[in-house]
C-alpha cells in the first residue's frame, strides 16, 4: 500500500512545504529540532489543517484542499505514537491498549475488547504489564504498549515520533531491533521521526531529510552518507551517537 | 523562616515569630471562639429557633444548584480556555475572573441594572412575565456569579496540564471529539475539577452581598444561611451561632476536598507536590 503527504503550512515561525510519499517499508524523516517533524506528523494524524495540498493513504485521500475534503482524525485510519508514547495515566495498560476498541464504529464488547488487548500485548511480548498503570512502567515497556495501543486498530499508516529518543541505551537497541522486525513483519507503511543515525540504518526503508519544513534531501541511508546535500544531513551520519559509544 | 546558608536568621527573630503567631492566632482563634462560645443546650435552642432550617434548606438548594450551573457550563468554557487561540483567550480569562475582585455588593447592584425592573432586560423579562430580583433565582443567580470564576479556573488550569496529545491520540483511536474529552481529557484533569468545584461552592454557599442586594432577605425566599445569621445576630445570637458552627462543618468538609480529593482522585499518577487547587481564596 502506497501513500503520499503534499502540504504547506505556516505555523508560527514554521513555514512548511513538504513532498514525502512511500509504500510498505517504513520511512524515515530525521531533521533538526525545529525542522517541522513532529508538526508534520501531527498535520498528518489530523491535528492540524494545512493551509493547502493533500494527503492520501492508500486508495483514501484523508486530506484535499482542492476538492475540499478534511478528513477528522477517527476517519484517517492512522495509528499515532507520540513523543513520550501518550500513554493515558488514568487507564490501565490494558484499558490502554484496549481504548480504540471502546469508541466509534470499532466499539466491542468489553470482555472481547480485553481479550484482543491481552492478545496483543502477548504478541508485542508484554502480556505480563497488562495490569499495570503507566506510570509503573519502563520507557522500553511505555513504547511496547503504546505500540500495540496504536496497532490494535489495524492503521493503514503508522506515525511513531522519536519512538527510541527516550530510552536508555541498553534498551534503545533491544527496542530498536524489535521495532524493526515488527514493522517489517507488518507489512503496513510507517513514518518513523528520528534523530539517531543507528534508528535510520536498522528501520531501514526511504529516508527523508526536513530541514526549515522544506525536504532537503531523500534516498537510502547509504545515499544519503555517500553524498549528504547538507551540512545537516552530513553530520546526521558523521556525528557519534552516545549509544553507539557505549554499546562498542 | 529565611536563613542565609550560613544558618544565621535573616529577619530578628523575635519579631519575625512574634508577628507569624499574631497572624496566625488571628486566624485561628475566632474559629474556637466560635466553637466554644455556645452549650449544648444553646446550640439545641439555636437549631430550633424558626430561621434555622429554612435558611439550611435553601442554601442547600440554591448552592447545588449553582454548582450544577457552575460544572456544567464551566466545564466546557474551561476547556475553550485551555485550548482555545491564546489571542481570544486571553481577553475572556480575564472577563472570567472579574467577579474575583469585583466587590460582591457591586455585582449586586450590576444585577439589579441588568436583571431589574429597569435593567437591561427589565422590558423583556416584564413581557413574558418573569421576575427575576427578590426572589429565589435571584439568590442561584448571584451564586452562579460569584462563584463560577474560582471553577472555571481552576478547571481551565487542569485542563492545561492535559498533554494535547493524548487528546490526539484518542481522536486517530476513533475517539469523536466529545468521546476524546469525556474519556480522557476530563478523568486527567478531574483533580483540578473536584479542588475547583469545592471552592467554587465554598464561595457560594458563603455568598452574603450580592444576594443582600439583588435576591433581598426574604425567609424561604431569599434568605441563606449567611444572611440568615445577619437576622438572627439582631434577633437571637443562638440561632446565628447555631448556624455559624453548620457553615463551619461544611468549611472544613470543603477544605479537606480541596487538599485529599485531588490526591485521591489521582491514585493513577505518581506523587506530585505542592498542588492543593488554592489558587484563590474564597473571600
Amino acid at each position: 500500500m502506497s501513500w503520499n503527504v503534499e502540504l504547506r503550512a505556516r505555523i508560527g515561525e514554521l513555514d512548511l512545504n513538504v513532498g514525502l510519499y512511500g509504500n510498505d517499508a517504513p520511512t524515515v524523516l530525521v531533521g533538526p529540532n525545529g525542522s517541522g517533524k513532529t508538526t508534520l506528523l501531527r498535520m498528518i494524524a489530523g491535528a492540524h489543517r494545512p493551509s493547502s495540498g493533500q494527503i492520501r493513504i492508500g486508495s483514501t485521500t484523508v486530506f484535499d484542499s482542492d476538492r475540499d475534503v478534511d478528513l477528522p482524525p477517527e476517519a484517517r485510519q492512522v495509528g499515532y505514537v507520540p513523543q513520550g508514547f501518550g500513554l493515558f495515566p488514568h487507564l490501565r495498560v490494558t484499558d490502554n491498549v484496549a481504548f480504540g476498541l471502546s469508541v466509534g464504529r470499532r466499539r466491542q464488547r468489553s470482555a472481547d475488547r480485553r481479550r484482543a488487548a491481552i492478545s496483543l500485548l502477548a504478541d508485542l511480548g508484554c502480556a505480563h504489564l497488562a495490569e499495570r498503570m503507566p506510570f509503573e512502567l519502563s520507557g522500553g515497556e511505555k513504547q511496547r504498549v503504546a505500540l500495540a495501543r496504536a496497532l490494535i486498530v489495524q492503521p493503514k499508516l503508522l506515525l511513531l515520533d522519536e519512538p527510541l529518543a527516550t530510552l536508555d541505551p541498553g534498551s534503545r537497541r533491544r527496542l530498536r531491533t524489535f521495532l524493526a522486525g515488527h514493522l517489517k513483519n507488518r507489512r503496513g507503511p510507517a513514518i518513523v521521526v528520528t534523530h539517531d543515525v543507528r534508528d535510520a540504518e536498522v528501520l531501514g526503508g526511504e529516508l527523508f531529510a526536513l530541514e526549515k519544513g522544506r525536504i532537503v534531501q531523500r534516498g537510502t541511508a547509504e545515499e544519503l552518507r555517500a553524498s549528504p546535500a547538507t551540512d545537516f544531513v552530513a553530520e546526521f551520519f558523521d556525528a557519534p551517537q552516545s549509544d553507539v559509544r557505549s554499546m562498542a | 523562616m529565611m536563613q542565609t546558608s550560613s544558618g544565621t536568621p535573616l529577619l530578628p527573630s523575635l519579631l519575625a515569630w512574634g508577628s507569624s503567631l499574631s497572624l496566625l492566632a488571628l486566624i485561628v482563634l475566632p474559629i474556637l471562639a466560635l466553637g466554644l462560645s455556645s452549650s449544648p443546650s444553646e446550640l439545641i435552642a439555636g437549631v430550633r429557633h424558626p430561621l434555622f432550617l429554612p435558611a439550611l434548606s435553601l442554601s442547600a438548594r440554591t448552592t447545588l444548584t449553582s454548582l450544577a450551573i457552575v460544572v456544567a457550563a464551566g466545564t466546557p468554557l474551561a476547556w475553550w480556555l485551555a485550548a482555545g487561540p491564546p489571542r481570544y483567550t486571553r481577553v475572556v480569562e480575564l472577563l472570567v475572573v472579574l467577579p474575583i475582585v469585583i466587590p460582591p455588593a457591586v455585582l449586586g447592584v450590576a444585577m439589579l441594572q441588568t436583571f431589574g425592573r429597569r435593567g437591561l432586560f427589565g422590558p423583556f423579562l416584564e413581557a413574558i412575565g418573569v421576575q427575576v430580583p427578590f426572589t429565589t433565582i435571584a439568590v442561584v443567580l448571584a451564586q452562579v456569579v460569584v462563584a463560577a470564576p474560582f471553577y472555571v479556573e481552576s478547571a481551565a488550569i487542569a485542563f492545561r496540564r492535559v498533554d494535547v496529545d493524548l487528546v490526539l491520540v484518542a481522536r486517530t483511536l476513533g475517539a469523536s471529539p466529545a468521546v476524546a474529552f469525556f474519556r480522557v481529557a476530563v478523568p486527567v484533569a478531574s483533580a483540578g475539577l473536584l479542588a475547583g468545584a469545592a471552592l467554587s461552592y465554598a464561595r457560594s454557599i458563603g455568598e452574603f452581598g450580592a444576594t443582600l442586594l439583588f435576591a433581598g432577605n426574604l425567609p424561604g425566599t431569599t434568605q441563606t444561611m449567611p444572611l440568615a445569621i445577619y437576622t438572627a445576630l439582631e434577633a437571637d445570637v443562638r440561632a446565628a451561632l447555631a448556624i455559624s458552627l453548620v457553615l463551619v462543618g461544611i468549611a472544613v468538609v470543603l477544605l479537606f476536598v480541596v487538599r485529599i480529593g485531588p490526591q485521591a482522585l489521582s491514585s493513577w499518577a505518581p506523587p506530585r507536590r505542592g498542588e492543593s487547587g488554592l489558587e484563590g481564596p474564597p473571600s
